[in-house]
């Protein structure tokens, strides 16, 4: 299963968990499975409509998805996929 | 545009003491005498004093960089200290840049601090950045990160960025020739409240010295030549679990920055933060019903039956809480709305008031009717109504 990873902002929607292991085939099939068990963190990934956000990026491994196929990017069991969203702490 | 490393024909003019102060530096050859002399010649903006910037500054000063550009205009506080080394005990109360300049001038006298004690606007910025030769990012908000990125493209300055927030950063190098800017990374700044702030959400002290250091890095790296930059690079810092990763960053040709260059101007700059998205984010961004504390004081003292909900973590309940109040930490307030009467009023609180009012968002959401948000958090209640109350 990849692994998701969730960087500080985001680990209080996921009862504190900073990776998570979900299931899928692609990127937008394992963030479908990160939202279903928290719920509260599905808004916080894409919008209402699944499209991305303008101030979240994703990367399988260390490429942004954007740059590959998205959210229909294929993931491989031992894929890490890391949501990277805005922060403006100084 | 600024050509790097910084060179001309000026021979070495580096002093005895100047020889023996940077004798380290010297004896790298990626530096050695034309690197020193390259920072000497050097102007770098620091925009924010605090936790980034004071690490930055530091170093910086020490590096010996000629000139060393200050913008802040806050005072030093207390709760400063923990991170914001520039700044010592004795200097709260003053003005940053006051504390900044004894503290650079004892590192260094040789620097050069420029001080800009105003708060960076649209109206401002390009005439305070114009004339620098490095930009380093270390705004403590969206508003003031997207004006430094937009500027740094319109001036051509490199835009050396950190980011930070309880233990994670982040460090990039934006705008410089040929490389990606902040807005190929993320095109629009969140919704307001949707990321909680530092003085919210926390900050490990050392976290900023980290990402500060880099950022200073990077500086060197970019005046001197030495070396490869993070440009086109963004580097993921979790000092918790140590956790580290070096993303790509690509140019966008649809960046209304960089790209397209759809922003000519900071007044287009400003215009281009505020474009509404998806209906998620309209939602999250509207303004929710709220009472002041006097105001809820005031019902409560006539007799109102009003739920007090806190959406703090319980660490926070720890260290202060208004008598009265129900803890519901907001990350498990969506499985525990059955522990909130629909029958009654509900006040939320949080600390400052971002996370309650996402809260609150979420309650009229579920169907609770009498839903209203604290203004200014616990901090307000403690300073307008019982200054028993501890603040943090």
């Amino acid at each position: 299963m990849p692994t998701i990873n969730l960087p500080s902002v985001l680990t209080p929607f996921a009862d504190g968990h900073h990776t998570v292991a979900a299931t899928g085939q692609t990127v937008g099939e394992a963030l479908d499975d990160l939202a279903r068990r928290y719920p509260s963190l599905a808004p916080r990934l894409r919008d209402e409509r699944g499209a991305p956000y303008p101030f979240v990026t994703i990367y399988l491994n260390d490429e942004d998805i954007r740059l590959l196929r998205g959210f229909e990017t294929r993931v491989e069991p031992d894929d890490d996929v890391s949501v990277v969203p805005a922060v403006a702490g100084g | 545009m600024t050509a790097f490393p910084l060179t001309d024909s000026t021979p070495p003019t580096l002093t005895p003491d100047e020889l023996s102060r940077y004798s380290r530096h010297l004896l790298l050859p990626e530096i050695g005498l034309d690197g020193q002399n390259a920072l000497r010649r050097s102007r770098v903006l620091l925009i924010g004093a605090g936790g980034l910037g004071s690490p930055a500054a530091l170093y910086l000063a020490a590096a010996g960089v000629g000139t060393l550009g200050l913008v802040d205009f806050d005072t030093v506080d207390l709760s400063n200290l923990q991170r914001q080394v520039l700044h010592g005990t004795r200097d709260v109360g003053r003005h940053k840049l006051a504390s900044a300049r004894d503290r650079i001038a004892d590192i260094n006298p040789g620097v050069l601090v420029e001080s800009f004690p105003v708060r960076l606007s649209a109206g401002n910025a390009l005439q305070i950045l114009a004339g620098f030769d490095v930009v380093i990012d270390g705004t403590d908000n969206f508003a003031t990160r997207y004006l430094v990125n937009d500027a740094c493209v319109l001036l051509g300055l490199p835009n050396v960025y950190g980011s930070i927030f309880r233990f994670d950063g982040q460090a990039s190098v934006f705008a410089a020739p040929h490389g990606p800017c902040y807005r190929c990374l993320y095109r629009q700044p969140p919704p307001a409240g949707m990321v909680p702030s530092c003085a919210e959400g926390g900050v490990l002290g050392v976290l900023p010295g980290l990402v500060g250091t880099i950022q200073a890095t990077e500086a060197i790296k970019l005046l001197t030549g030495a070396g490869t930059t993070l440009i086109g690079r963004l580097l993921l810092v979790d000092a918790l679990h140590w956790r580290q990763r070096v993303v790509q960053v690509a140019r966008d040709p649809q960046c209304p920055a960089c790209g397209t260059r759809e922003i000519r101007d900071l007044a287009e700059s400003i215009a281009h933060c505020e474009t509404a998205t998806t209906g998620d984010v309209d939602a999250a961004l509207a303004a929710v019903p709220a009472i002041d504390p006097t105001a809820l004081r005031d019902r409560w003292a006539a007799g109102h039956d009003i739920r007090l909900l806190d959406v703090r973590e319980p660490h926070e309940w720890a260290i202060a809480r208004i008598d009265g109040a129900q803890l519901i930490p907001l990350g498990e307030l969506d499985r525990r709305l059955d522990e909130l009467p629909r029958d009654r009023d509900i006040v939320v609180h949080c600390k400052m008031g971002g996370r309650s009012a996402e809260a609150v968002r979420r309650l009229r959401a579920a169907g609770f009717r009498n839903v209203t948000n604290l203004t200014g958090g616990i901090l307000r209640w403690s300073r307008e109504v019982d200054p028993t109350v501890p603040t943090y």
